[in-house]
This record gives C-alpha cells, sequence and structure tokens, in this order.
C-alpha cells in the first residue's frame, strides 16, 4: 500500500502538516520577538535535551513504564473483566452497573488517596494510568461479546454446538474490533493518567521535570518533555494500531 | 410415495409475553417428501419464520405432533440441517472458505476432506475461485451463495431458508431463484424455503404452503405442476398465472 502513488500523496500531506505547524512555530517566535521564557523556539526546545541535570533518559524510562504499565495492566484486567462478565451473567449483573458508577469518580481526584496509601512512585502513577484506561476497555469488550447476531446464534444451535464453540468461533473474534476500540481511547487517556500522576506526587519522570523546571522558568525544558510524553503515546497507540492490522480484517476495523 | 420426511400434525405454538397470548401457530399440518423443494408464503407475521425455526428444533411447540425422518431417511437433528438466512451473516473475519466450513469444525467434521468439499460446493454455487477472499469482497449475491455452500457443507438432508434472497435487488433474486433450483437439483437436498414473494414461492416450490396471519393459520397446500428444469419464460404461463392467482386470492389480493 505504501508504493501506491495516491498513499505516498497522502503521507507527503500528512508530513507537510507537521513541518508547517514547526515551521510557523519559528516563524511566530522569531518574528514576534516572544521571550524565551514564554515560547521557546523550536531550535531552544531541542536544546534544552543537552542540559544534563535533566536526566532524560531516566525521566523518559520511568514515564514510559507508567504508562505502557498502568495500561499493559488495564487491558489484561478490563478484558479479562469483560469475559467473566460474558460467561457469568449474575456477576455482570451484579458488578457492572457498580464500575459504572465508579467510573463517574473524576480519577484524578483519587490521586491524593493514592499517594496517602502507597506513597509516590512509579507504581501508584502506574495505578493512575490503570485506574483511568481500565473502564473503557471494560466496557467496550463486554459489548463486543454481547453483540452476536441472534441468527448465528441459531446456526450453532442447530448444530449442537458448544458454549466454548460459540466463544472461540464467533463471540471473541467477533468482539475484537470493540477490544481495540476501547484499548485505543484508552492508549490516550493512559498518557494523561501516568502525568496527572506525576504532578500530584513524584520524585522522577517527565511530568516530575515539568514541575522542577517551572521553577526556573525553563519554558524550552516544559516544551521538551511535552513533545516527549507527547511522542510517547504516539509509540503506544502505533503499537494499538499495527496489532489492530494484524488481527482485526479491514471491513470488521471500528472508527 | 411412502413414509413423508417431514411429517407435522396439528402443530401449535403460543408466545406468552407479559401475561398475554400470542398464537403464532395454529393447526400447521403438511407432510413434506424427500427432496421436494417447498414454498412456504405469506405476509409478514404468518408464523412462516416460526414453523422454520420448529422444523430447525430451535422452538418446541406447544401442541401437535412433528416427525422429521424416515426409514429411508434417518434424520439427525445436530446433522442435517442447513440453515441460510435472510442475512448471509458471514463472519467477516474469516475467508469464504473458513466461513464455509464453520459448520463442519462445529461438528468435529475431518477437516482435510470438508476443506474439499468445501471447494467443490463454492464451485456448485459458482464462487470458483473466490475462497480465500473475504466477505467484504464479495457483492451481496455472492455472499448469499458463501451461505448457501455453508449450509451444504456437511451434508445436511434439509436446508432450511428464511428469506434468504429477501435482501438482495429484484435482478440479483432473479438469478439467485435459478441457481437455487440448479443446486438443488444437483445436491439432492430436501429444502424448506420461507419467502413473502409470492412468484417466488411458485417458480421454486415442487409444493406451496400458504399461511395468512392474524390469526396465524395455513390457508393452502397444493403441489406445482410445472416442469423442471424451470424457466423464467413460466412466469408468463397461463398455468403459472393460475397459481399466482390462488395465493393472492387467499391472501385477500384479488
Amino acid at each position: 500500500m505504501a508504493g501506491h502513488p495516491q498513499a505516498l500523496q497522502r503521507y507527503a500531506l500528512a508530513v507537510a502538516s507537521h513541518l508547517g505547524l514547526i515551521a510557523a512555530w519559528y516563524l511566530f517566535v522569531k518574528l514576534g520577538e516572544v521571550p524565551k521564557f514564554v515560547m521557546p523556539s523550536p531550535y531552544d526546545t531541542v536544546h534544552a535535551l543537552l542540559v544534563p541535570n535533566y536526566r532524560w533518559p531516566e525521566n523518559i524510562a520511568v514515564t514510559t513504564i507508567e504508562i505502557f504499565g498502568g495500561y499493559i495492566l488495564a487491558v489484561v484486567f478490563g478484558i479479562g473483566a469483560a469475559l467473566l462478565f460474558s460467561w457469568f451473567r449474575w456477576l455482570e449483573m451484579a458488578v457492572m452497573p457498580l464500575l459504572v458508577s465508579l467510573n463517574m469518580i473524576p480519577k484524578v481526584a483519587l490521586g491524593p488517596l493514592i499517594i496517602v496509601w502507597f506513597k509516590y512512585g512509579i507504581g501508584p502513577n502506574a495505578m493512575m494510568a490503570f485506574a483511568i484506561c481500565f473502564f473503557p476497555i471494560v466496557l467496550t469488550t463486554a459489548r463486543g461479546l454481547r453483540e452476536v447476531e441472534p441468527d448465528l446464534l441459531d446456526l450453532v444451535h442447530t448444530l449442537k454446538g458448544s458454549r466454548w464453540q460459540l466463544f472461540t468461533k464467533i463471540q471473541l473474534p467477533g468482539a475484537l474490533p470493540y477490544v481495540f476500540s476501547g484499548m485505543k481511547v484508552a492508549a490516550i487517556l493512559a498518557v494523561a493518567g501516568a502525568i496527572v500522576g506525576e504532578f500530584l506526587g513524584s520524585d522522577r519522570g517527565l511530568g516530575y521535570l515539568m514541575l522542577q523546571v517551572q521553577v526556573t522558568l525553563d519554558t524550552a525544558a516544559m516544551f521538551m518533555a511535552v513533545i516527549l510524553i507527547t511522542l510517547i503515546g504516539v509509540v503506544l497507540y502505533g503499537i494499538v494500531l499495527a496489532l489492530e492490522r494484524m488481527l482485526v480484517v479491514r471491513d470488521a476495523r471500528l472508527a | 410415495m411412502g413414509e413423508p420426511f417431514i411429517h407435522l400434525a396439528a402443530v401449535q405454538k403460543v408466545y406468552r409475553t407479559r401475561g398475554t397470548d400470542f398464537l403464532a401457530i395454529s393447526e400447521a399440518t403438511f407432510d413434506v417428501e424427500a427432496g421436494e423443494l417447498v414454498s412456504l408464503v405469506g405476509p409478514s407475521g404468518c408464523g412462516k419464520t416460526t414453523l422454520l425455526k420448529i422444523l430447525a428444533g430451535l422452538h418446541p411447540v406447544d401442541s401437535g405432533e412433528i416427525k422429521i425422518g424416515s426409514r429411508t431417511q434417518p434424520f439427525d437433528p445436530s446433522r442435517d440441517i442447513g440453515m441460510v438466512f435472510q442475512q448471509p451473516l458471514l463472519l467477516k473475519w474469516r475467508r469464504v472458505i473458513d466461513n464455509v466450513l464453520l459448520p463442519a469444525e462445529i461438528l468435529g467434521l475431518p477437516m482435510a476432506a470438508s476443506r474439499a468439499r468445501a471447494r467443490d460446493l463454492l464451485a456448485l454455487v459458482g464462487l470458483k475461485g473466490k475462497e480465500d477472499q473475504y466477505p467484504y469482497e464479495l457483492s451481496g449475491g455472492m455472499q448469499q451463495r458463501a451461505a448457501i455452500a455453508r449450509a451444504l457443507i456437511h451434508d445436511p438432508k434439509l436446508i432450511l431458508m428464511d428469506e434468504p434472497f429477501g435482501a438482495l435487488d429484484a435482478l440479483t433474486r432473479e438469478k439467485m431463484n435459478l441457481e437455487l433450483l440448479r443446486i438443488w437439483e444437483e445436491a439432492k437436498k430436501t429444502i424448506v424455503f420461507v419467502t413473502h414473494g409470492i412468484t417466488e414461492a411458485v417458480f421454486l416450490g415442487t409444493r406451496v404452503i400458504v399461511l395468512t396471519a392474524g390469526p396465524a393459520r395455513m390457508a393452502d397446500n397444493f403441489r406445482v405442476e410445472l416442469p423442471h428444469p424451470r424457466t423464467l419464460e413460466m412466469k408468463t404461463n397461463e398455468a403459472f398465472g393460475e397459481y399466482t392467482r390462488r395465493i393472492y386470492r387467499l391472501l385477500g389480493m384479488e
């Protein structure tokens, strides 16, 4: 597909718009003579990477672990919970309304509590990422598992197919597009969760670094941190997208 | 004639919803010989789909007798039913051939032999060369052909079709009618075909059973004495017109 001239044109345009934004940013700062502490130029932003005190590699690693850790846990437990719900209807009827209520809690508001209970660090921040992206995965997966065409159910019943056959051959593969739909939403939320966790209490990570340089008004480093956080999110989203392309037939993919 | 393949006597089905009883079928009585293609025709809500589901063993009956199979044609309810619905209901994530193989997998049939059979069946329904495509790459008519192949894969004795061409455009539908007759003649199956198309019912059926709605009951059951193979020209025959008029009259449309 990449070799296709039309696809190539689309990629070229997408890259051009990104480069255009950076160029506009550069021109705005240069021509507007904006002070560096208000808005650094793209050059200043990249230059911030050279400050060894900021310990970029370590902070990047910490934030990445928090995001990916919380996210992977949410995927495992989210899909697991949804599977249990589809196997045990009474469990779904008891727990699902509870989950919906709990989902109403602004997860950010739990931050101070998490710190009281678990202190601060990688674990609690991953937990924040988990808390914020667990629900969309459970809800969409459970919905996908419920959506079985009644006629297909009849087809399996006329063949005296087992519950397990129905699950492995129809229910689970049919739910996959929904699983990925939830996972894509959750990927974006996981990043926000981990950073909020770092803002509330941490001693390492890109969010922590942003709070540190806020005091010294090193806006360029803050810009760099935001860009890096975004890139971690892009990588996570890209992995999920690639998995979806591998596992879900084009026609079945949900937006 | 001997022993019929399907025997229904005074079959009654009542749906109970929130305290009120709804009579879905009152007194369905008919026999079907092995190898017949029986059209069940009637307006929507006349209970024809319910009747089909009773034959499929999906719904119990409230009273009456139902017997499928004979001494010469023993019937195993888990292996001898093939279903085709109004929608093809192919699994989007499976290639066409793997969709056809679904019943074989569920029944645990030997896969190598089934795969060869699936190829033959896809050729029979006119989908040679489409084996490895995905359903979204096929037109609606082709998807329904694949669904017919899926209904045949486990070599069932009885094919139940619930308005299988109802979602297709008129021209594709006529073409599929001819195709179905060809497949029926080659595969030598007993087919019960539910439709609300009166012309379709007469054109396809060796026998037509007419159901009327409100209250749902069997209004007529007659043989269609038109020669096989059937051709589209027959639809303009006087005899063909007689049959369709007979049904229109029963449904109060003449």
